[in-house]
């Protein structure tokens, strides 16, 4: 096994849940699956951070929660976006697009 | 709205919890599952893919208990399980939580009783509006001292006044209300016109006073207390515009007063007419007397000071104008004096109370430290059970969060008893408060009390709970392991008897003003009033109504009632004095003697008595005859003087046949003289502190003239107050309409006088009492813990040889060196806090040698009570038993 970093970037993981749901509902262990897919492997989510974040998302009122049917017809707990999700998705992506470019520039500088 | 969500979500969590933990469970298991589904389709057989996926996974304990945790609802349940296991520490030690509840409730139940009691007095407002500008107005005689204004000077200063919005005068007035059941004396007051409107409160059904109400001759008009239009009215809502029989006049009632108006003037008041005093001032009536209370609301941004400067400008001129109306009566005044009304009330009683305050703040205080002392000693024997928590992995933190919280809960459930204790408390000390106290009405536990009860108690809790917790947290789980039950006494036992001496000291000065307060008033009943005051009744016989206008009718009421009375089986004695002594009443003339020229003696108690007077009290006679019955009107006037006026005035000479004038005839050569026929002994008249014995005495026909208020007193053979509804009923058989008021034995009386002296001290009995335990107890487990820790250093020297009674005074020497220590630091503080209740004392100083021994070998002894215990155990100790068990 490589010892390269795999944490989520702090501060993102709520970010990226909400945009991996933007796609489509979709229950914990799906979530945790695509944000590695998506992102080559380069971040594992934690599954106990990922839980914890997924109800706190929830109060918070911008996911949904419900236990239904998976395709291979077992019983998931399915987290969908809200109206006010996808408004704090937008939020967070234009928060995100600002910080990163900023910090581009800084290391793209020369002294 | 999430705000919303997040307190239902919260709530539904809460009631269910187990499927909501079912929830939380599923949705692991299901992750887990579909995981390890994961792993088998890139290729690993199910054994394999079960361990990948759980390694992926990690602890899964850990992971339920982070997603329980969260939320508001999360945060409630670790408290509610801190205080369960709080809860469930203090019903397995019953003892320590049997002391500390105690203990805390008796500080906190006493400290907010006493807070509820002094509130009204001494910090909140008057119940007025803007009740800081309410003052009261004296006059000041030349050389300096207060006296009572006049209504020519009240006149003057109103009528030119701008520093004043409203100025008022008033006097008490006792009418009689003659219905066909046992006539009525109600307490009321004569006021002049603005009196309402100077305090800001207005009638709530009427009309107020007008001016025109107020003039000589205008029809009689009332208004009446919310209390007594209730209670003798029905409150009848049409009652303004109705009449009532006021002794024997016919008042118009015009207004009926808010319930809510406190007359803190006068508290018992439950009347008010208008003074209708002659606005033309002549020059010989009663406008001039010096009777009267003058109160005033200052103008919005004038201070007392400036008030007080325009009243003496206003004031001089209008003097020289009405010499002759100010001759009659001492003078003109030499100024004018402005004070709070909140500080002229509440004068008497504030020494005693700041006293009382600061005594329960020291009880306060002993609880705390008390407290203290026992969780500290709790967390020393737990240190070990915490070593092995944080072994276990319980966080710093939240073992720190555990003692607060238990310590909390220790002063929540005696801060609950203690308002039980508080409750009870305001109750007894309403009972016991003495006739002086200002507003009791306005005593009760109240929210403002209520929140100051609170207060302390989280207060205490906090601070309590601070020290050990500390304490825990510095301290190093591996070694708290390792030396387990081995300690030997260190720093932490420091801190102990730093407290347990601080207890002692504290102890000690409540123990001394306590016994200083004793001492005094022990000092006090040991003086002779003058009489005997055993087997006495009296009370006070007003006789009203116009049929007695005529002094002779007067008099032969008063003196078939006697008669009547002495007829009442039991009775030996009967008598009626215009004064009776330790009334709180009293009037004071002056005396010309004939041998003195130009030397008139000034304020002499005088009394206007029946013969049998002297019989009756047993007041004693020196020299010369009694006054008899025929010393009645008409003769020459026979006069009685008290020993130490005779011893001031007649040092060399033979008082008896002396020629005086007294009374209306001081001054005036076409008077006939009077003759001192005899001295008889001093008599205590306002309290028994006050040694003004100057007096003189008459018949009562011999007397200016015949008070419409006369007391009788009864000497009985058996128990005094058994008898007073005999006598009751013999006066009333001579005349059926004459109230009766102010029924008390001389025992009682005497008792009353000392009121305030006797409530500072039982209070400072009762917390130097609580005070002694508290210290005590405290003492008892710093000694008991340190056996505890040094059993194994006492086996050792039991095994080398040490003797029982050496082990036994090597514990008491540690705890009478701890109690030298305190009452040291004691004695010094008392010293210096004797000083507040220095104007309680009488007969003895402050620094008063007895009390402080009597304190000291009280303090001693009970120390070496609850030194014995401990060390007798300690003498006990078995070395063998001790080795084994180290």
């Amino acid at each position: 096994m490589d010892n390269a970093n795999t944490d989520v970037i702090q501060g993102t993981l709520d970010m990226l849940i909400l945009k991996t749901l933007s796609i489509e509902p979709m229950h914990g262990f799906g979530i945790a699956r695509r944000v590695e897919q998506i992102s080559r492997g380069v971040f594992k989510v934690n599954p106990g951070s990922l839980l914890t974040a997924l109800q706190r998302l929830e109060r918070a009122g911008w996911l949904d929660a419900a236990w239904r049917q998976t395709e291979n017809s077992r019983r998931a707990k399915f987290y969908s976006l809200t109206r006010s999700g996808g408004k704090q998705l937008e939020i967070e992506t234009a928060d995100w697009a600002r910080r990163a470019s900023a910090i581009a520039r800084l290391l793209k500088a020369e002294g | 709205m999430s705000l919303w969500r997040q307190l239902t979500r919260g709530l539904r969590v809460l009631r269910h919890r187990e499927a909501a933990d079912q929830d939380v469970a599923d949705e692991l298991q299901d992750y887990l599952e579909q995981a390890t589904a994961a792993w088998e389709e890139s290729g690993l057989s199910p054994d394999e893919a079960r361990r990948a996926a759980r390694l992926e996974f990690g602890n899964s304990t850990v992971i339920r208990e982070q997603v329980r945790s969260y939320g508001w609802e999360g945060l409630l349940e670790t408290l509610a399980a801190d205080l369960r296991y709080a809860a469930r520490q203090l019903l397995d030690n019953p003892g320590f939580a049997l002391v500390g509840i105690l203990t805390l409730a008796l500080g906190i139940g006493a400290s907010t009783a006493i807070f509820s009691a002094v509130n009204p007095v001494l910090f909140q407002p008057l119940p007025y509006p803007a009740a800081g500008r309410l003052m009261m107005i004296q006059e000041m005689r030349s050389h300096g001292s207060p006296r009572r204004p006049t209504f020519g000077t009240f006149l003057g200063l109103a009528e030119s006044s701008h520093a004043f919005d409203a100025m008022a005068v008033m006097k008490p007035w006792q009418p009689a209300m003659i219905g066909n059941d046992q006539p009525e004396r109600f307490e009321g007051q004569r006021v002049s016109a603005a009196y309402f409107r100077t305090l800001g409160v207005f009638p709530s059904l009427g009309r107020d006073f007008q001016a025109p109400d107020d003039q000589p001759q205008s029809p009689n008009v009332v208004v009446l207390s919310d209390r007594l239009w209730r209670r003798r009215f029905n409150g009848d809502i049409t009652i303004p515009g109705k009449q009532v029989m006021l002794d024997d006049n016919l008042f118009t009632v015009i207004g009926v007063m808010p319930a809510s108006f406190e007359n803190v003037p006068a508290p018992a008041a439950e009347l008010w007419a208008p003074l209708q005093y002659n606005p033309s001032l002549p020059a010989e009536g009663r406008e001039w007397g010096h009777h009267l209370r003058m109160v005033g609301r200052l103008h919005l941004g004038v201070s007392a000071i400036q008030a007080g400067n325009e009243l003496n400008a206003i004031l001089r001129p209008f003097a020289q104008m009405h010499a002759k109306g100010y001759e009659c009566c001492g003078g003109a005044p030499g100024g004018m004096v402005v004070t709070r009304l909140q500080d002229e009330i509440t004068r008497g009683v504030k020494p005693a109370l700041v006293a009382i305050l600061g005594a329960v703040v020291l009880v306060l205080l002993i609880a705390c430290v008390n407290v203290t002392n026992l969780l500290l000693a709790r967390s020393t024997r737990r240190r070990s059970e915490f070593a092995l928590r944080a072994a276990l992995g319980a966080g710093q933190r939240r073992l720190i969060r555990q003692l607060p919280s238990e310590s909390l809960l220790l002063a929540v459930i005696g801060g609950i008893l203690g308002m039980v204790i508080a409750q009870i408390g305001v109750r007894t000390l309403i009972a016991l408060s003495p006739p002086g106290l200002p507003r009791t009405g306005a005593i009760g536990v109240d929210g403002t009390v209520f929140a100051f009860g609170l207060g302390i108690t989280s207060l205490v809790g906090l601070m309590v709970g601070l020290a050990p917790a500390l304490r825990a947290s510095h301290s190093d789980p591996h070694n708290a392991l390792q030396q387990n039950s081995r300690t030997t006494a260190g720093g932490h036992q420091l801190t102990r008897r730093v407290l347990v001496v601080f207890e002692i000291a504290l102890a000690l000065v409540l123990l001394v003003g306590a016994g200083l307060l004793l001492r005094s008033l022990e000092h006090l009943f040991a003086i002779d009033p003058g009489f005997d005051s055993t087997h006495l009744l009296t009370m006070q016989v007003q006789e009203s109504g116009r049929r007695f206008n005529d002094d002779s009718v007067r008099a032969r009421f008063f003196t078939q009632a006697l008669e009547a009375v002495r007829q009442v089986p039991g009775v030996t004695a009967a008598a009626f004095t215009s004064q009776l002594p330790l009334s709180e009443d009293f009037a004071v003339y002056n005396m010309e003697i004939a041998s003195h020229l130009n030397d008139e003696s000034e304020g002499l108690l005088q009394y206007a008595v029946s013969p049998g007077y002297f019989d009756t009290m047993r007041i004693p006679l020196r020299a010369g005859r009694l006054l008899d019955e025929h010393d009645h009107a008409g003769r020459p006037t026979a006069v009685l003087i008290s020993e130490s006026f005779t011893k001031r005035k007649f040092p060399s000479q033979n008082p008896i046949g002396q020629r005086v004038r007294i009374g209306a005839g001081v001054g005036h050569a076409d008077r006939p003289w009077a003759t001192i026929v005899g001295v008889v002994g001093d008599v205590k008249q306002t309290s028994l502190a006050v040694s003004a014995s100057d007096a003189f005495y008459t018949t009562t026909t011999q007397w200016d003239w015949v008070d419409t208020a006369q007391s009788l007193v009864v000497r009985t053979r058996g128990d005094a107050a058994a008898q007073a509804s005999a006598i009751r009923k013999a006066i009333w058989s001579v005349d059926k309409d004459q109230p009766i008021v102010r029924v008390a034995t001389m025992d009682n009386l005497l008792a009353k006088s000392q009121a305030e002296r006797h409530f500072a001290l039982v209070l400072f009995e009762a917390f130097g009492l609580v005070a002694l335990v508290l210290a005590a107890v405290g003492l008892y487990g710093v000694l008991s813990g340190s056996v505890n820790e040094r059993m194994r250093e006492i086996g050792v020297r039991a095994a080398l040889g040490a003797s029982r009674r050496d082990i036994l005074v090597l514990i008491l020497r540690q705890g009478m060196t701890l109690t030298g220590i305190g009452v040291a630091i004691g004695l010094g503080g008392a010293l210096a806090a004797s000083q507040a209740i220095i104007s309680m004392l009488y007969g003895i100083s402050r620094f008063d040698p007895v009390t402080y021994c009597g304190v000291v070998a009280l303090l001693a002894g009970v120390s070496g009570i609850a030194c014995w215990v401990p060390a007798w155990r300690a003498a006990r100790i078995d070395p063998s038993i001790t080795f084994r068990a180290g």
